[in-house]
């Protein structure tokens, strides 16, 4: 006898995600999920990010990594409100990490949050954990092949940064050739290249961001959870 | 890697939907994959095999339905089969100029399970 079923595979984790999403919401905070793969620069993103915020945008930020807190403590220094969830040899973040996480947040002084996710371009794209962006970091000496070999990732990103924009000449990283890669599963997708080392391309970055904030702010029925 | 957790999310909606349709034996369980989503069936074969000893859905077939994704060229419109790692030009004319349609989906669409007057 066939049962028809027709559920998401990883409905549990979906369901867990809204749950995230609604405490975001009625608290009125904006949540990136930052993915990349390891040494990209989430870190140093989320910090030239924080960095440039008008001072009524107040950041928070929760870092998923598999064993250490160099980069908590890195965001701690800066009297940024941060968790740091590690997840053994677990590849991704998943939506009751995120449940669990916030409990230890003042989200209440949160007005944007950012997601460390596991340095991966693989399995985190799979995992909702309740956030309103998905942001892929990319970054010049990782090639420019990346956005042919992931695209499931970039077909996931609703912005794609290029970091260490200031090294594409000494790898020969033809941004082109990417860029077409990302727009085969992705068209038109914000593309910011940037480098958080000189600051150039951030302010593009930033101000794209607000924008996406500042209308969450004043709506708050976003539907599309990631 | 994610495919332990992905098998425990196949593991329980199988048996959740046999549960609600008086708990007999799964026979098989249909899942269909988009091409853009990375998940790799033999892990999650492997993992099942472990995962579901014991339960109702011991012994199961997995049968995966891939949902391909297509590449086509916007210059010459050829349509051509798109895995990673994604082909840069269109064989047919060369142009770089390519949109890929598929899906990231990965969803139960059916199981199996034993009929009633078959049960021991």
């Amino acid at each position: 006898m066939k049962i028809p079923v027709v559920k998401n595979i990883l409905n549990a984790n979906d369901q867990i995600a809204a749950d995230n999403r609604a405490t975001f919401d009625e608290l009125g905070v904006f949540v990136v999920n930052v993915m990349a793969s390891p040494g990209a620069g989430k870190t140093s993103v989320i910090l030239a990010t924080t960095e440039r915020l008008p001072k009524d945008v107040r950041p928070g930020v929760i870092e998923g990594d598999l064993a250490s807190r160099i980069d908590a403590d890195t965001i701690a220094a800066r009297n940024i409100p941060v968790v740091q969830i590690n997840t053994g040899s677990g590849c991704h973040l998943d939506a009751p990490m995120i449940r669990g996480a916030i409990l230890n947040l003042p989200l209440d002084a949160i007005d944007l949050l950012f997601i460390e996710n596991v340095g991966n371009l693989v399995c985190p794209a799979e995992f909702k954990l309740g956030a309103n962006l998905a942001v892929v970091v990319a970054s010049a000496p990782e090639g420019h092949d990346k956005s042919y070999k992931y695209p499931g990732i970039f077909a996931a990103a609703d912005a794609v940064i290029l970091n260490k924009a200031d090294l594409l000449q000494v790898f020969e990283f033809d941004i082109e050739y990417f860029r077409r890669g990302i727009e085969m599963v992705n068209p038109n997708v914000p593309f910011f290249p940037i480098s958080c080392r000189t600051g150039a391309g951030v302010d593009a970055w930033l101000a794209w961001l607000l924008e996406k904030q500042k209308s969450f702010a004043e709506d708050r029925n976003q539907s599309v959870i990631v | 890697m994610h495919e332990l957790a992905v098998t425990e999310g196949i593991l329980k909606t199988a048996i959740e939907a046999s549960q609600k349709n008086g708990a007999r034996p799964i026979t098989a369980i249909h899942l269909v994959i988009g091409e853009l989503s990375s998940i790799v069936d033999d892990s999650i074969q492997f993992y099942f095999d472990l995962l579901s000893k014991g339960t109702l859905a011991e012994n199961a077939a997995l049968r995966f339905r891939r949902e391909p994704s297509v590449a086509i060229c916007r210059d010459c419109a050829h349509q051509f089969n798109a895995t990673a790692p994604l082909e840069p030009q269109c064989p047919q004319c060369g142009s770089a100029r390519l949109q890929v349609k598929g899906s990231r989906e990965f969803f139960i669409e059916s199981i199996e399970v034993e009929d009633e007057n078959t049960r021991r």
